[in-house]
């Protein structure tokens, strides 16, 4: 079978869970909710790294790699670290 | 690493974002679900690392210590109050990323773009995405939706930001006419990205689309007033889980396409919840036309 044929499976099941996955969410957790999957979608830094190692000398190929992995380590540790921040708000009160 | 470790390491750190949603979306099991994301994140980070196809560490280096200065930086300086335009800032680097990863992979397939020992590397591996002659169907429509959906995020998110920071007038902004500038720039970005199918090697069109996305984004958003944002970052939060889905579909890596249609799917039930909450209709925010329903 062809590999993207499997991706495009992946891809279909992972937004019927998705769609499934949060139904009832108190008010307070809206924003962190929307914090933590932000940081999720920051698994771009899977490709962004693929994109950067690949040992090409085209330049502006490297380049791009280079943002892409500054960006999404920029999404990853400042989303992670900010929700962790809000939850921990919480908590206290 | 054996490929197959990786795709089970893939596997890992995809339970461990689905358990972190779950756990996130109530109140008890929130830190958890936090901690447990992150390590997934790292997970497919490190498995990532290993793999293979990769040669050169200097620009991922480079990258990640910049990356991680600004992101530590901005996660603990910012005031409590400031927490939905950080986000949004956040998010608009996310999109950003899924356009440069995709810009990436499209230079690399251009024949005049490769160096001698990246084109026969690029050869031997890539001949799934049609690399040597410009990209092949599948990937090149993957491409320009990551780079359409990545840039709108972009822009979007950055305007979202800059009326929350009151950088911009908070006001909703728009022109007569928006929303048919609105349809023209989609539907050319469409017949463009199915234009670039049949001359995958034509990179004028190709840095047409990012523009012509990049204007959309700014124009989505532009008309939305300060109130309403929340529903526009969570909206825009769900468009970067898609643009990392659809790289995901450019480099066929099962983790970016996995995980991106998780946050792609959940963040437009987060947004459909939060226009609940708040009142508003998820059509009015979805086809940007908030101003004259609020």
């Amino acid at each position: 079978m062809d590999m993207s044929i499997m991706h495009l499976a992946l891809f279909v099941l992972a937004v019927f869970l998705g769609f499934e996955l949060i139904t009832k969410v108190p008010p307070t957790l809206h924003t962190p909710l929307m914090s933590g999957t932000n940081a999720i979608s920051g698994i771009t830094i899977v490709g962004a790294i693929l994109a950067a190692g690949h040992g090409g000398n085209e330049t502006m190929v490297n380049v791009l790699g280079f943002i892409a992995v500054a960006l999404a380590t920029i999404n990853v540790v400042g989303g992670f670290m900010v929700t962790n921040r809000m939850l921990a708000m919480f908590k206290r009160k | 690493m054996n490929a197959n470790l990786i795709e089970i390491a893939y596997i890992v750190a995809a339970s461990l974002f689905i358990l972190g949603i779950k756990g996130l979306s109530k109140p008890k099991t929130a830190v958890r679900g936090n901690q447990l994301a992150a390590s997934g994140m790292l997970v497919a980070i490190v498995v990532t690392l290993l793999n293979n196809e990769i040669v050169s560490f200097e620009w991922i280096i480079a990258g990640a210590v910049v990356g991680a200065i600004v992101g530590a930086t901005l996660a603990i300086k910012i005031q409590m109050t400031a927490m939905p335009q950080l986000i949004a800032l956040l998010n608009g680097f996310g999109g950003g990323a899924s356009l440069a990863i995709a810009a990436a992979e499209f230079l690399k397939s251009q024949p005049a773009a490769q160096g001698d020992l990246a084109a026969a590397a690029a050869e031997a591996v890539g001949a799934a995405t049609g690399v040597g002659a410009g990209m092949g169907t599948v990937a090149m429509i993957a491409t320009g939706a990551a780079v359409f959906i990545g840039s709108v995020t972009l822009t979007g998110s950055f305007v979202a930001f800059a009326k929350l920071q009151e950088l911009i007038d908070g006001q909703p902004k728009g022109f007569p006419g928006m929303k048919a500038v609105n349809a023209i720039l989609l539907v050319g970005s469409i017949i463009a990205i199915g234009y670039m199918t049949t001359d995958p090697t034509n990179t004028q069109v190709f840095w047409g689309i990012v523009a012509a996305a990049c204007v959309m984004g700014i124009l989505l958003v532009m008309p939305i007033g300060g109130a309403d944002m929340p529903v526009v970052i969570a909206l825009l939060n769900s468009y970067s889980g898609i643009a990392a889905a659809a790289a995901g579909f450019v480099m066929g890596n099962s983790a970016l396409i996995v995980t991106g249609s998780l946050v792609g799917a959940s963040g437009i039930i987060l947004t459909q919840i939060m226009c609940v909450a708040m009142n508003r209709s998820l059509f009015n925010v979805l086809f940007g036309v908030m101003a004259e329903a609020g």
